[in-house]
């Protein structure tokens, strides 16, 4: 039965969920029992599941990390949260040096299924030091797979997948999404881990957006309809893997690739998207390929500032514009 | 005034600074919750007597660096609440031009190094700047202000074995409320906690009521001069208590409202005043400091509202001097 619900209280459920199905399956992290998670995403789970199962840490970020590589190795499904993303770097040692390394050094004799949750992006002056998006950070990194999920049956149907996955999984919650609402069946399975979402259908131009940068980019489909330019909206909700499959085949048929990303443009996952289609495709382009992000600086608090790097609604359509004069 | 000792009118002067904080403090919360304040807002009412007693034991060019919770340190070691203010409301001409926010002020034209969003960071960036003072053979301390639920991070500990290998000039001020946000730190910290963990590489302190104005100016002084005498580090292990929930997001309630009125009873401000009464300091002159924050704080307010905001060109500036940000 389709429920509405927030993108936390999705979360929550999945986790829930899984932890009910798997009993290998638990949480750790900082204020997980009494805060319930910085938007409630852990709320009333360790009332169920008791303290072992969702454990409350010490601010102690690297062992946090360190606990869940260990754990899976050793036959458990950890679900490691680290809050914001920007406080995940006091464990990045221990994901990229450790958790991506294991299996492939160890010629496969483990796996290390764990999942690390971190919140990313720019929330109304959370600043320079809690408002990063690092997800251009870990793909960069083999052996790690990376999750950012951006609707609410999204956060639900990526988590359950997230934590059934053998990897490791970087899983990018976004702060700005915590409080949105939108329609989820609590029954659905997980969602492929892979697999793009097409949002809308269009024959002019593909736009190619993740994470909470969906929710502008939906903004622009809309007013760029009303200007009769039709675009494929494309959610990629995994960047890696990510779907090519899709991406190449939408714009083989649109000919026209623009990407939008709230991440500092400059060495993006945009880039890659760009990079991958241009070498692909480019006899079928009838547009340089375009990339929207941030400038390349520190989040700054101000209003005025946080604005000047966020890439806004406006941009993209002007950008869709330019690329589709003079369609054909 | 004439009237009192010599001891009297230096806590007078402390007195002072403890009232702007708590005015400042008291503002900001209103001013985040009108609106006026993007982020979040840790305040620090009912600890002010740890900034002001160690601060007043510093000199301009001596250093400190502190956590989330700065605004009382800044304002103790000099910084300008109005600017402070505005830097809270995002103005141009705030403290950090609107870019840091409240949890990203900075000072060094007083030696303020900075607060810091990532716990335990401030602390290793003082014993950075504690090298430095070595390296360059000055005559300056640096001090560090960190909570309890920072010494169960790694690099804290890294930083008290760096310090003291090196011998070098930093202060370690642990200011223990009891919680690491909405967590109590007894029950995530294990063994006799911060001082044993102090010791335990070699550094020596003093343990003090950190609601105790007089107990922390004397403590610091004894230390302050220590390690300006060449003794290496040592650490202030203050015990206090923050009136107001971890931040202005956060609802408090995993604490007992009986919990935050027994330590209500020992407010510092409360402490200070009775104890200036008891030495024949006149009400009024007391009354009258007070309302001098109150009015300076007032002003800072007003002032910040009215403040222009930064023009969207300042975003790009000052990130690095080789490349353009785009
Ligand atoms: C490395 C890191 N982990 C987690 C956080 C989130 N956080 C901010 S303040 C805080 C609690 C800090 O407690 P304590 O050090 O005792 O300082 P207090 O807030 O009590 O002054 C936490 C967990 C952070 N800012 N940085
Ligand atoms: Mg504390």
């Amino acid at each position: 039965m389709i429920t509405e619900m927030t993108y936390a209280e999705a979360a929550r459920l999945a986790l829930e969920q899984e932890m009910e199905r798997d009993p290998r399956v638990w949480a750790l992290g900082e204020d997980l029992g009494p805060e319930g998670g910085l938007a409630g995403q852990y709320r009333g789970l360790q009332e169920k599941f008791g303290p072992d199962r969702v454990v409350d840490t010490p601010i102690s970020e690297s062992m946090i990390m360190a606990a869940a590589v260990g754990a899976a190795v050793a036959g458990t499904r950890p679900v490691a949260e680290l809050r914001f993303a920007d406080f995940a770097l006091c464990a990045a040692d221990e994901l990229v040096n450790q958790a991506a390394k294991i299996r492939y050094m160890f010629n496969g004799q483990s796996r290390v299924p764990l999942v690390t949750r971190q919140a990313v992006g720019m929330r109304g002056g959370t600043a320079a030091q809690h408002s990063q998006s690092t997800e251009a950070w870990w793909v960069h990194i083999p052996g790690l797979v990376v999750v950012t999920p951006a609707t609410p049956a999204d956060n639900h149907g990526l988590l359950k997948a997230a934590i059934r996955c053998d990897d490791p999984v970087v899983y990018l919650e976004h702060k700005g999404l915590w409080g949105m609402k939108g329609p989820v069946d609590p029954d659905a399975g997980p969602i492929p881990l892979g697999k793009a979402d097409l949002v809308r259908r269009g024959d002019d131009l593909t736009l190619v957006t993740w994470s909470g940068m969906r929710v502008e980019c939906a903004k622009a489909a809309e007013m760029l309809a009303r200007e009769g330019i039709a675009v494929d909206l494309i959610d990629l909700r995994t960047l890696w893997p990510w779907d090519r499959e899709k991406v190449f085949e939408s714009v083989s048929r649109t000919g026209r690739l623009l990407i939008a990303q709230e991440a500092v443009r400059v060495g993006g996952f945009g880039a890659e998207v760009a990079a991958e289609v241009g070498e692909a495709l480019w006899s079928k382009l009838r547009a340089p390929i375009r990339r929207l992000g941030a400038p390349r600086t520190p989040v700054p608090f101000s209003l005025p500032l946080e604005e000047a790097c966020r890439v806004s609604p406006e941009q993209i359509v002007a950008a869709a514009v330019e690329m589709t004069k003079g369609k054909t | 005034m004439s009237r009192v000792s010599n001891q009297a009118a230096r806590v007078l002067g402390m007195l002072r600074t403890m009232h702007v904080i708590r005015e400042f403090e008291e503002a900001a919360g209103r001013a985040w919750h009108a609106g006026h304040v993007r982020g979040s807002v840790h305040q620090y009412v009912g600890q002010e007597a740890i900034a002001v007693g160690v601060c007043a034991n510093l000199r301009p060019t001596d250093y400190i660096s502190s956590n989330h919770r700065g605004h009382g340190h800044s304002i103790a070691k000099g910084a300008d609440p109005v600017g402070m203010m505005k830097e809270l409301f995002g103005r141009a001409d705030g403290t950090c031009g609107g870019k840091g926010g409240s949890m990203h002020i900075a000072d060094f034209s007083i030696g303020m190094l900075g607060a810091n969003g990532v716990v335990a960071d401030g602390a290793t960036i003082a014993v950075g700047a504690a090298q430095a003072i070595k390296i360059l053979r000055q005559d300056r301390v640096a001090v560090t202000f960190f909570g309890d639920g920072a010494i169960n991070r790694g690099p804290l500990m890294e930083s008290f074995n760096w310090a003291k290998i090196y011998n070098l000039p930093v202060l370690f001020v642990c200011e223990h409320n009891g919680y690491a946000a909405t967590t109590r730190t007894a029950d995530v910290t294990a063994g006799e906690g911060f001082v044993a963990r102090a010791r335990s590489f070699g550094i020596d302190g003093e343990s003090v009521d950190g609601n105790d104005l007089l107990a922390v100016d004397a403590a610091a002084e004894r230390l302050i001069a220590r390690i300006r005498a060449g003794g290496g580090p040592a650490y202030l292990f203050a015990t206090t208590y923050r009136h107001h929930p971890h931040n202005t997001r956060d609802t408090g309630n995993y604490r007992t409202q009986d919990e935050i009125d027994r330590w209500k009873q020992k407010d510092p401000i409360a402490r200070t005043t009775a104890w200036l009464l008891s030495q024949g300091v006149a009400q009024e002159e007391i009354t009258s400091i007070e309302n001098e924050a109150r009015a300076l704080i007032e002003r800072a307010f007003e002032a910040a509202l009215v403040a222009p905001l930064p023009s969207p060109s300042a975003a790009y500036t000052d990130v690095q001097d080789v490349g353009a940000p785009q």
